[in-house]
């Protein structure tokens, strides 16, 4: 019915009046489409510098660029590192909370509709400052994408690209900023009525700390960055052991932003998760009082561990031991997620379509990075495997297995909402099971070569330590992921024109962005819907056994 | 996955793996991860379990009747045990990771006279270490080496522990022997300290292992464990100048008349440049440019006519010396035992 009358009315504007209208839109939807193909078009090329890296790794001395493979090698990892965490995984999933968030509360926009708008175009801008460095003569930094001082000092970096690489950081890290201040608000004071905080869907209650994560953490990373910036331009000397500065404390800076950093790029993901499990089990999310008191605590605790990063700095051995408690603390709040996702499927009817395929898939991989998290938090454990492929393949499960695995699961989800065509299921599988293997055997070696002494960030190693099988594995694995990417891209275009048209509720769901059209139309709801339960579709489905009967 | 880790490095002995510890610290480190890894195969396996029946058993059949599936809000009990569980397990964790971290950094003592215990001050560069060896047996040493650390072994009756002060020259660097101990990092403006002891004669591999720069790859670490005797026979030539050898004086003089004085030492010579590595004895070391290739004629020809065909990137330029320099240099280089 929504989709007959979209296509009876619609007569497209000239194309340069709607690339007009999606230039200056301030329209929340419009706004998270462009955040997800931004941060699509930059996972494409973070995954082209890590096809690059795996294939100089492929064998022991190789030198694929020459007598330029180390400068080379070193500035592909620092972008392909720095790219993947501010340039893909924050834009995808603020991408994806400026969609949704809105039509979940029964909101008509976000709070500041000009902000929204300013976010995505100053990450957008960052990401060209960034990547601006391509064309100076130094090309782009090779400082890692953490960056210790005093490598980003200027004598150690002379060239422009590591004032690019701090500018374009603070540049996106301002529309971060304002991203987390507008979901605050939105979720605060625009939620439908009815809808108390205990009543949000799960997804907006992750969003919701998630933004309280970026308001705690990205500020000291902007000032951070601004102290580079002032001791490369203006010989301040914060980081310059030499004049009273001191390089440990950019180490404390970076990763008390860092560590919370993890959480941002997964909670939205748990958000994600505790939506589509549900859906596709048949079940109501079992627990959503521990799940939510579990995000919160989360929220909290990880403020007050980054120091896990720094075991081999030298801390005194207390202080030490307190952040190996502090950081194993994290893991009761995320055991509990995850049994509470498993008690959901327990006793349901589940549904293997794609995004309950992927939320398995983040179910059986960020288990084992959240494993090999506990075994790095232990302190003694990481004098050994700190800086080591170890960590390369502990981070990879949490990102990809965890992060990335969730964003393609709420992507086949919410995909049908937001254009009104559903994706193809065959490519789905094509792309879920090569991406798997690939994953699987990209990164499970990693743990190997680790543990058999290969540090990470380096271009080369030599022929006599052993490390070759692994890293033949890791980059064949790489060649079969590939492709599953493209087919994820080639899903989303094709399916926009040749997808089955989808219905308002295809997947017979129960939060309220279901309740509109797929698309919906720029103000979201026609009547701002009443609430009395946390899934308020459920109710209306069900007027002889709604929800709000059994909600505490 | 997890179990599968200590099986995958079982059988291979490379020299570099955190799984065949050669001294106290690294053997205390290893049961501690076994430890971490066994209780993580155990919740591993529980979960995907349960995860893998739920796929089975709870999949949706055509036999299903149209209606939904009853609805299980929670159980406050049930939330309550896996809460409990878990912080039961984190806190046994907390306990042993705890004694662990007192078995393994221990804050060196001041040198004594018959402690046979080894004191040196290892200097990050990049990309190469400096050694300035201190004191040995309470005896102060006072001479510098580099990229290549000879250490005593223990016995039974004495440990000859091994204490490292850490520092760094320029950027951050981490030490790291994995056989030997877990790395500490050698950062500018503070000064950290490690401990190495082992009852195994041998070389031991290891690398830098924080990210420093171009080279940072070919920062590699090696760590000769002597028995006392040999260690001392190496100390007592080590202390001494260099050899000066009168049949390779043209070799002599043309490294004396070059800029190479700048930057490198030769003791006994009027060469005391400090900024790249010690040449006193050149030769008493295995390789060259820290670890990255043998230090033979050829080699050494190769490097002193030009060092970024080796290493590129490194900071020893290269000087287009003529053939004939080089060779008087390196001749000369060879008599540097
Ligand atoms: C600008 C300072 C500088 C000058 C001048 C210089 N070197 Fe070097 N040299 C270095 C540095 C730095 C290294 C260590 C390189 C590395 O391993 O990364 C080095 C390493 C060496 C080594 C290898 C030492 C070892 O144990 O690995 C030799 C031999 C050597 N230089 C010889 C020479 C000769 C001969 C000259 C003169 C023709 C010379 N150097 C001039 C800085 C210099
Ligand atoms: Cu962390
Ligand atoms: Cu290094």
């Amino acid at each position: 019915m929504a989709t007959i009358e979209r296509e009876s009315h619609v007569e497209s504007p000239p194309w340069p009046a709607r690339v007009h209208d999606w230039l200056t839109t301030v329209d929340h939807k419009k706004l998270g489409i462009m955040y997800v193909a931004l941060a699509m078009g930059f996972l494409i090329i973070g995954g082209i510098e890590a096809l690059l890296i795996r294939w100089q790794l492929m064998w022991p001395e190789s030198r694929i660029f020459g007598q330029d493979t180390p400068t080379l090698f070193n500035q592909l990892f620092t972008l392909h590192g720095t790219t993947m965490v501010f340039l893909v995984g924050m834009p995808v999933l603020i991408g994806m909370a400026n969609y949704l968030v809105p039509l979940m509360i029964g909101a008509r926009d976000m709070a500041f509709p000009r902000l929204n708008a300013l976010g995505l175009w100053t990450t957008l801008f960052g990401g060209l400052v960034l990547y601006l460095s391509f064309l100076t003569p130094g090309g782009p930094p090779a400082i890692g994408w953490f960056a210790y001082a005093p490598l980003t000092g200027h004598t150690f970096a002379r060239d422009v690209g590591t004032d690019l690489w701090a500018m374009g950081l603070l540049v996106s890290g301002v529309g971060t900023i304002g991203a987390g201040v507008n979901f605050l608000a939105t979720i605060l004071a625009m939620r439908a009525p009815g809808m108390t905080l205990g009543k949000v869907p799960f997804f907006v209650w992750t969003i919701l700390w998630t933004s309280v994560q970026i308001l705690l953490a990205i500020p000291p990373l902007t000032a951070a960055l601004i102290m580079v910036v002032l001791d490369r331009q203006l010989g301040a000397h914060f980081f310059d052991a030499a004049n009273g500065g001191s390089p440990y404390l950019w180490q404390h800076l970076f990763w008390f932003f860092g560590h919370p950093e993890v959480y941002i790029l997964i909670l939205p993901v748990f958000g994600i998760i505790s939506e589509v499990i549900p859906v596709f089990s048949r079940k109501v999310l079992f627990g959503y009082e521990f799940m939510a008191a579990a995000t919160m605590g989360i929220a909290f605790i990880a403020m007050g561990v980054w120091a896990h990063h720094m075991y081999c700095v030298g801390l005194a051995r207390t202080v030490d031991i307190y952040f190996a408690a502090a950081s194993l603390l994290v893991s009761i709040p995320t055991g509990i997620k995850m049994f509470n996702w498993l008690a959901t499927m327990y006793g349901g009817r589940i549904r293997f379509t794609a995004p309950m395929l992927f939320a398995i898939g983040f179910l059986a991989m960020f288990l084992i990075g959240g494993l090999t998290g506990i075994m790095l938090a232990v302190a003694p454990v990481d004098f050994q495997v700190s800086d080591t492929y170890f960590v390369v393949g502990h981070f990879h499960f949490t990102l990809i297995g965890g992060t990335l695995f969730g964003v393609f699961a709420g992507i086949y989800y919410w995909y049908p909402k937001v254009t009104g065509r559903m994706l193809s299921e065959t490519l789905a599988r094509w792309q879920f099971w090569l991406l798997l293997v690939g994953f699987l055997l990209t990164f499970g070696p990693m743990h190997v070569s680790g543990v058999l002494g290969m540090p990470r960030r380096i271009y080369t190693y030599l022929p006599d330590r052993g490390w070759d099988v692994w890293n033949q594995i890791s980059t064949i694995g790489a060649l079969i992921q590939a492709p599953s990417y493209l087919i994820f891209v080639w899903n989303l275009m094709a399916s926009l024109r040749s997808g089955p048209p989808a219905g308002d509720d295809p997947w017979d769901a129960w939060t309220l962005e279901w309740a509109t059209t797929s698309p919906p139309p720029p103000y979201n709801f026609e009547e701002v819907p009443t609430v009395r339960s946390r899934r308020p579709l459920w109710d209306f489905k069900h007027p002889d056994d709604p929800d709000w009967k059994y909600e505490g | 996955m997890s179990l599968f880790l200590p099986l995958a490095v079982s059988g291979l002995n490379r020299g570099v793996s955190v799984f065949h510890p050669a001294s106290p610290a690294t053997e205390s480190i290893r049961h501690l991860f076994i430890l971490v890894l066994a209780i993580s195969g155990a919740i591993f396996l529980v979960v995907e379990g349960v995860l893998c029946y739920s796929i089975l058993r709870f999949r949706c059949r055509s036999s299903d009747p149209g209606t939904e599936p009853p609805q299980v809000y929670g159980s406050k009990p049930v939330e309550i045990a896996w809460t409990a569980a878990p912080a039961l397990v984190v806190f046994i964790l907390v306990l042993v990771l705890a004694r662990t971290e007192y078995e393994v950094r221990v804050r060196p003592p001041k040198p004594q006279p018959g402690d046979e215990a080894l004191f040196v001050t290892v200097v990050g560069r990049q990309w190469w270490w400096e050694y300035r060896y201190e004191y040995f047996n309470g005896e102060a040493l006072g001479f510098v080496t580099a990229n290549e650390l000879h250490i005593p072994v223990g016995d039974a009756e004495r440990a000859r522990p091994v204490y490292l002060t850490l520092v760094s020259a320029d950027v951050c660097h981490s030490f790291w022997v994995p056989r030997l101990a877990g790395k500490t990092d050698l950062i500018p403006g503070r000064q950290n300290s490690m401990w190495l002891q082992t009852t195994e004669a041998g070389l031991y591999l290891g690398q830098c292992a924080e990210y420093c720069g171009t080279q940072h790859a070919y920062m590699l670490l090696r760590v000769y464990a002597e028995q006392p005797s040999d260690f001392r026979r190496w100390l007592e030539n080590q202390r001494k100048p260099a050899v000066n050898d009168p049949s390779v004086q043209t070799g002599r003089q043309t490294f004396l008349g070059l800029s190479c004085v700048n930057c490198h030492r030769i003791r006994g010579t009027s060469a005391a440049g400090s900024y790249g590595p010690d040449l006193t004895h050149l030769m008493s070391r295995a390789t060259l440019a820290a670890g990255v290739v043998p230090n033979d004629r050829l080699q050494l020809r190769r490097w002193v006519a030009d060092p970024q065909q080796i290493k590129a990137g490194c900071l020893m330029p290269s000087f287009g010396l003529s053939e004939g320099q080089v060779g008087a240099i390196v001749d000369y280089f060879l008599t540097l035992r």
